[in-house]
């Protein structure tokens, strides 16, 4: 049960590791200065995430690892998130699809494991919660601020739409971690999240007049472990300190 | 300091204006009364703030680039927090900036135009490179600090809608040295790598750091009128000499040595009396031959152009939105 | 200058203290949501407020600083608003 745990929330913390660093980048980046300070915030919102279930995981690990440790110094291989995450930031319209999909899923996630018998499972969730209905709002806003803006916005955001959509099937995926831990009280079925996540999809692409895609082949992989190509470089970059310097204090 | 190239540009002489209500305005600086946006104030002072206050605010958003180069390597999840609200930061001062001088007739489309066209200056400190994660702890300890120095008698500043953003600023940058030279103190404690990086940080970054002041009281043509007018309360030189003296201390704390031989502590007066700066070097990149000018200038031209077509779909929705509902209060009706 | 202009709006905010809505500044936005969303991020980062307003700049209306003195001055000689015009004995304590 506690491999199991230390699974589970080591794929929450690269989740919010992973897209606080694709954020990151758009930082002096934006298409308008307001935009650079608001992806700012979600991308801190999310470094905090990763932060405190990091260092729920390396105690929960008991190995006397710590948050920067297991962020810094694990391989390509070793990593659990999803692949949506670590998409790169493309245009601003691959960044908002990436955005919405995530959010749209984390917000009634987060909801959810408020629930967890895990204690501090749902107290992370409860912090994580609001900041979730914050970025579905910034996500879902924009989304339909693009498609229903000019001809060329549209047909970005819809190409960003569809680009991405075959990385949503994982959010979903349940396998033997996760069954285990549901059974357990502590995590979420994420099957049962399903209809309220394509209902708000729903919603707010219909808003944005663009066009849900067909379910179609889903990717898969990156709960094991086999990720991108690109994600190795995201590594490279991210953890270059850590492996120039081995065991310095920063 | 953020406006260094103010200093050197010659002043225009203005048209002839009523001599009764220049001697009415100067009266109100010196009862040191306000200035606000909607009141009369000679075209000089208007023409002097927009210079003074947008290339303040260019300085702060094209600041964001050297540091902004490592946020993606921060060494640690805590200091990339620190990095990324202290980036961010950079980013709500020039937009504060820019409002304040939107006050006075110019849109920020006009001022981001004058930045992207390369006809506006910003703090020559900026086209230097970071090239080490202790060039992150130089910046917000000689960088922060020197615009500290700077920053805090503006929020004096005679002009309301200026003086008001940069208390907002002051208030929200004392955490931008303080975190740079946290980091600066945990390298040089953790190891003589470390140490060796953060002396090399400070070799780089001193002299361009006392150039942020701009040219010396000698050769700064504006001062005068700035001073009577209350937009700068102290000079160049007088401000550096602050820094100078605040920062030498800390660097001997971090067991540092200031790049500057010359450099001693005159008992008498109290200060550090320090060599001379290198003032070709100065003009060299302000006029836009410094080592990263161009990179700068490119990175802000790309990001403004990547982004048209959101701004157009932004305002292009808006519009849309308002004309529905505006047919809908029709129909209703 | 081809790029259209976004417009101008002021964001007030109420702080955590009780007081009144303030002005702390502006932002651009296209519409209304956008206002309010960027005067969320921009203006609250250090948890200074629990609402907000934003009002189009072009909607606010001024008054004329130039009438200062006819809107202003003529209360400064009512010093019989203000408490310490009135003479009350030390004894009777304090009113």
């Amino acid at each position: 049960m506690t491999d199991a745990l230390f699974t589970y929330v080591l794929r929450l913390a690269d989740d919010a590791a992973i897209l606080s660093q694709r954020l990151g980048e758009w930082c002096g980046h934006a298409p308008t200065l307001e935009e650079d300070i608001g992806l700012a915030n979600v991308a801190l919102d999310h470094v905090g995430q990763a932060r405190a279930l990091y260092s729920y995981a390396a105690e929960v690990e008991g190995k006397g690892r710590d948050e920067d440790q297991l962020c810094f110094l694990r391989v390509e291989r070793a990593f659990r998130n999803c692949l949506l995450v670590e998409q790169p930031n493309g245009d601003f319209a691959q960044t908002i699809a990436r955005q919405l999909f995530f959010s749209a899923f984390m917000l009634p996630f987060w909801e959810k494991l408020t629930g967890s018998s895990d204690a501090t499972l749902a107290a992370i969730a409860a912090k994580a919660e609001k900041e979730a209905a914050y970025h579905l709002r910034h996500a879902s806003e924009w989304t339909i601020r693009l498609g229903d803006g000019t001809a060329e916005s549209q047909r970005r955001m819809q190409e960003a739409i569809d680009l991405l959509w075959p990385y949503t099937g994982e959010l979903f995926e349940a396998d033997d971690t996760v069954s285990q831990l549901v059974a357990a009280g502590i995590a979420v079925d994420p099957q049962g999240l399903r209809a309220g996540w394509l209902a708000t999809l729903s919603r707010v692409l219909e808003e944005a007049t663009l066009t849900l895609p067909a379910q179609g082949w889903m990717q898969t992989g990156g709960r094991d472990g086999r990720h991108s190509e690109s994600f190795g470089h995201l590594l490279s970059e991210m953890q270059y300190m850590q492996r120039a310097y081995p065991g310095r204090n920063w | 300091m953020y406006t260094q190239a103010l200093n050197a540009r010659e002043t225009e002489t203005s048209a002839p204006e009523d001599a009764e209500r220049l001697a009415a305005f100067q009266a109100r600086i010196d009862a040191e009364e306000k200035i606000e946006p909607n009141d009369w104030m000679p075209a000089a002072y208007r023409k002097t703030l927009v210079r003074q206050i947008s290339q303040h605010a260019h300085s702060e958003i094209v600041g964001m680039l050297p540091e902004g180069n490592w946020i993606s390597r921060a060494p640690t999840l805590k200091r990339k927090a620190a990095l990324l609200a202290k980036v961010q930061d950079e980013g709500g001062h020039g937009l504060y900036l820019y409002s304040a001088a939107e006050t006075l007739g110019v849109s920020r489309e006009e001022l981001t135009e004058q930045l992207l066209s390369g006809r506006a200056k910003y703090s020559s400190i900026f086209n230097y490179p970071t090239l080490t994660w202790a060039d992150i702890g130089a910046i917000g300890w000689l960088v922060d600090g020197a615009a500290i120095m700077n920053q805090i008698p503006l929020c004096r500043c005679s002009f309301g809608p200026y003086a008001r953003a940069m208390i907002r600023v002051c208030k929200e940058e004392s955490f931008h040295q303080r975190q740079g030279y946290e980091l600066l103190l945990e390298m040089c404690r953790s190891s003589e790598e470390q140490k060796a990086m953060v002396q090399d940080a400070l070799d780089r970054w001193w002299w361009p750091s006392l150039m942020m002041f701009g040219p010396s009281d000698t050769h700064s043509t504006h001062s005068a009128q700035s001073m009577a007018w209350k937009i700068k309360r102290f000079t160049n030189d007088e401000l550096r000499q602050k820094f100078v003296d605040a920062t030498v201390p800390q660097a001997h704390f971090l067991g540092l040595t200031i790049p500057d031989e010359k450099l001693a502590f005159d008992a008498e007066s109290g200060h550090w009396t320090f060599g001379e700066i290198d003032w070709d070097e100065f003009s060299r990149v302000i006029a836009g031959d410094g080592p990263c000018n161009r990179e700068r200038l490119t990175a802000r031209q790309k990001a403004h152009e990547a982004g048209a077509w959101v701004r157009e779909a932004a305002l292009a929705h808006a519009e849309k939105r308002a004309a529905r509902r505006a047919a809908a209060q029709v129909a209703a009706e | 200058m081809t790029e259209k202009t976004t417009p101008l709006w002021e964001v007030f905010i109420r702080s955590r203290t009780g007081m009144a809505h303030r002005h702390c500044g502006s932002v651009h936005a296209a519409d209304a949501e956008m206002a309010l969303q960027a005067a969320r991020d921009v203006y609250t980062r250090r948890g200074e407020g629990l609402s907000i307003w934003v009002v189009p700049s072009a909607e606010i209306i001024a008054s004329d600083p130039s009438e200062k003195g006819m809107l202003f001055e003529p209360t400064a000689s009512k010093i019989y608003r203000h408490p310490t015009f009135y003479e009350i004995p030390e004894d009777v304590g304090n009113m």
